[in-house]
């Protein structure tokens, strides 16, 4: 279910643009949804081809850009990557990390025609 | 969505607090059958006006065309925008109106059964005849948390998000819109019990509050991290039953800052009372913080 809220958001913002860009067809969706974000690519996908059906973006080539999560770690004072909130810092161990990246859920581009 | 009359969502209501037998629309009689997104905004009898987004899918193709779209040139357009910006925008709108009313908001996030609830009969029991309260309540079904709510006195109303698994920044406008804010007080909004999808969806509040009960373990905030990171205060409920559980209750509050080291942590029972002056103290310093600012 909340990923179809995603995918219905996404197909509205994705119309949006499309009438701004006086577009006929959107051919091609490039998402950014980062590997700290609450967003199952794979649910997404599915969801979007649903949602899409009928619309100018139906059958539109969905690429999904996963940027690695990035965090602070406030122990050693230093940007680190890390795979999953809660992880320790790969460099000292710490476990006081702020999230900086990674959480991101962006419609990127889209190409029309 | 349409929060009044569910055009385009089918299953989510708003609970109407001033029952009337139809609703105008300001723009004439709306057909259902056009196929072509468009907002708009329609006004009850009761005066309250609010505007959604009718979803429609664009089906048909014109042979005629312009620009790069004659030639049938594919073209890269640079959008860089959230998915959940429209969400997001009226999120926005409702903070700038809980900010000029001096209201304070907080969401309350947690699972199922965590004891929501039951923490805001007594917190109400406490607090309501002090300063103006509401509550905005949000479950898939029924008006029971609402009905238990309006049994103390304070103002309540109920949305059901149906399907939906989370309340979203467009229905809280609607409650709020139905329900009135609290001026100088605090509104309370019980998102749905699911530790999942509320936390992507910002409503406007000043705060998240995410709440847990004891018997639900230590691995709740490393399970679902999104929440735990999105909160700024965790409250530990039910500590009534840690006599009788194997609980450790430090460690619970260790993977929570593992998540979030700025997350705030108060325990507290809604049965016995134990730390309730905590939270009704913690309430009330976030309070008087709106209240001090702009």
């Amino acid at each position: 279910m909340h990923e179809v809220s995603l995918a219905t958001a996404l197909i509205n913002l994705v119309h949006e643009q499309a009438a701004a860009a006086r577009a006929r067809r959107v051919t091609r969706l490039v998402l950014e949804i980062g590997t700290l974000s609450h967003v199952d690519a794979h649910a997404l996908r599915f969801a979007v081809d649903v949602v899409a059906l009928g619309g100018p973006a139906e059958g539109a080539t969905l690429e999904i850009l996963e940027p690695e999560g990035t965090a602070y770690c406030l122990d050693c004072e230093t940007s680190v990557a890390i795979a999953a909130r809660g992880a320790s810092c790969p460099r000292c161990g710490g476990v006081k990390l702020l999230v900086q990246g990674g959480d991101e859920m962006r419609l990127k581009e889209m190409e029309v025609v | 969505m349409c929060g009044t009359c569910g055009c385009g969502q089918g299953d989510k209501r708003v609970e109407d607090l001033h029952p009337h037998q139809a609703h105008e629309h300001a723009d004439g009689a709306h057909s259902h059958e056009h196929d072509h997104a468009h907002e708009h905004s329609h006004t009850h009898a009761d005066g309250i006006t609010h505007s959604h987004l009718h979803n429609h899918e664009h089906g048909h193709n014109h042979g005629h065309s312009h620009d790069a779209a004659a030639a049938g040139a594919t073209r890269l357009v640079s959008v860089e925008r959230h998915i959940l910006a429209k969400n997001d925008a009226i999120a926005a709108e409702n903070r700038r109106d809980l900010q000029a009313t001096k209201t304070l908001a907080l969401n309350l996030v947690s699972s199922p059964g965590s004891g929501k609830t039951a923490l805001l009969v007594e917190t109400l029991k406490r607090i309501g005849d002090k300063y103006p309260v509401a509550v905005i309540e949000g479950d898939q079904e029924t008006t029971a948390d609402a009905d238990r709510i309006r049994a103390t006195g304070a103002p309540a109303i109920q949305i059901n998000t149906g399907k939906g698994c989370h309340l979203d920044a467009d229905l809280v406008r609607t409650g709020m819109s139905r329900l009135g804010t609290p001026a100088n007080g605090i509104l309370f909004i019980e998102n749905v019990g699911n530790l999942v999808c509320p936390a992507g969806f910002d409503l406007g509040e000043a705060h998240k509050v995410v709440i847990v009960s004891v018997t639900e373990g230590e691995d709740k905030p490393l399970k679902y991290s999104g929440m735990f990171a999105a909160s700024g205060l965790m409250v530990v409920t039910k500590t009534d039953l840690l006599p009788h559980l194997d609980i450790d209750i430090d460690r619970l509050i260790d993977n929570a800052r593992r998540i979030n080291p700025t997350i705030g942590v108060l325990k507290l029972s809604a049965k016995t009372g134990e730390g309730m002056d905590r939270w009704i103290h913690w309430l009330e310093t976030a309070r008087a913080l709106r209240l001090a600012t702009d």
